[in-house]
């Protein structure tokens, strides 16, 4: 899936400037006007863009390492146990593959509830240290267990309580009531989480995205889908002849 | 009043809990300064580990938005959107967010400041903002630092997860501000 996104958008961006380099749209007519320009943009973006990814991760290494440290000693103190029992009715039921006094238990845990306060930067290295301790229970390696796909689902599905920024923007817009907006973004995200959850509880049942049972039966079915996409080719090819 | 309690919060949230989980450590007996260093130190690699991940996809994002791709697909599926009755100004908020925690940012920004905070669109979009997250630098962040390829239904139950918190803001602001 992600493969075919991330092909997608690279071509479709392409081939959308190529059209723009050609002709412009003005007012519903087509003018032919040849240029270099969107192509020339679009190089100096991705040049950017990449630069940027880079930055980013060098940036996160100082909150990363703040964050994973602290963590360590609440660990080794028990604290992350004791929470990790308390919310415990719940987690079993959306983990049921994690056991509840493991690590990773303790990290989910911490990675929703940064994320649930809004401390945006900070849910990210959390996040990443339950991914870690998740992978540990992981049997296929390159594979994404049920748990993981369960985190992923939570956290793209954004549980917020405090959407800081959003306030700070609205207030910096001389907004009457920059907080108006959290009762309802409590209630879509509750809605959206809600979707996630049930969604990833489906999906990981259905025989496409079922976790399979060795590293030679997901080896098996990446060749078959291989070979599936071969014969759509052949087939094309017949119906054009 | 409100808006200061919740400042307050968000601010000593933070500092609270870097003096709370040592002092705690601490009275139970653990090593708090060579503990933390010793967590610390995983930190880097994660970071380092990622960039791959991160160059990737950002890099087909950054194609998608500066070849107007996304303006061509806002403009395709604006037919359904007028349906849920969401106005076109708030469509490539809705398309930027999975893609771009900054990009989406920067169009709230600028939604807010062009039409006023306290407008119909300027609220949607906040709202929607609050409601839904960057799946796909997330996605690249999470699986790339474990270096898991086979990412199974975790795309399509994010994105998902997305279209309903876009639906729901839609509805949401329209039945409370409408």
């Amino acid at each position: 899936m992600i493969n075919v996104i991330w092909l997608a958008m690279i071509i479709i961006g392409i081939v959308i400037a190529s059209v723009d380099c050609l002709v412009d749209f003005v007012d519903g007519s087509i003018l032919w006007n040849p240029t270099l320009e969107p192509l020339n943009v679009l190089t100096s973006g991705v040049f950017d863009s990449v630069k940027f990814a880079v930055t980013m991760a060098f940036g996160l290494i100082g909150i990363m390492t703040l964050w994973l440290g602290i963590m360590k000693i609440a660990e080794e103190s028990g604290l992350i146990k004791i929470i990790a029992r308390a919310v415990k009715p719940i987690t079993i039921r959306l983990f049921p593959e994690v056991p509840p006094d493991h690590p990773a238990m303790g990290a989910i845990i911490m990675a929703i509830a940064a994320s649930m306060l809004g401390l945006g930067n900070s849910a990210t290295p959390l996040g990443l240290k339950a991914m870690r301790e998740l992978q540990t229970l992981n049997k296929i390696k390159n594979t994404a267990s049920n748990a993981m796909c369960m985190l992923m689902a939570i956290s793209t599905s954004s549980v917020t309580i405090i959407p800081a920024t959003i306030i700070g923007i609205r207030a910096a817009a001389n907004s009457k009531n920059p907080a108006e907006i959290i009762a309802p973004v409590i209630l879509a995200t509750g809605i959206s989480t809600t979707v996630a959850i049930i969604m990833t509880k489906i999906l990981e049942k259905l025989p496409r995205y079922r976790y399979p049972e060795s590293p030679e039966e997901n080896d098996k079915r990446e060749i078959d889908e291989k070979m599936d996409a071969k014969n759509s080719e052949n087939d094309k090819e017949i119906t054009h002849v | 009043m409100f808006e200061t309690i919740l400042n307050v919060i968000s601010t000593l949230a933070i500092p609270v809990i870097i003096v709370l989980i040592p002092l705690y450590g601490y009275r139970k007996g653990v090593k708090v300064y060579e503990v933390f260093t010793v967590g610390a130190k995983e930190g880097f690699d994660v970071a380092i580990h990622i960039i791959p991940f991160l160059v990737a996809i950002f890099a087909a994002i950054s194609i998608f938005r500066t070849s107007g791709a996304m303006q061509v697909l806002s403009w395709i599926v604006s037919p359904l959107t007028n349906l849920i009755g969401m106005p076109a100004e708030v469509l490539p908020l809705a398309f930027m967010r999975p893609l771009s925690g900054s990009g989406a940012l920067g169009i709230l920004t600028e939604l807010v400041t062009t039409h006023g905070p306290d407008s119909t669109i300027g609220r949607m979009a906040s709202i929607m903002m609050g409601s839904t997250e960057t799946t796909f630098y997330i996605l690249a962040v999470y699986f790339g630092s474990v270096s898991v390829t086979n990412s199974r239904h975790a795309v399509p139950a994010g994105l998902t997860a997305d279209l309903a918190g876009i639906i729901s803001s839609v509805i949401i602001t329209n039945i409370i501000f409408g």
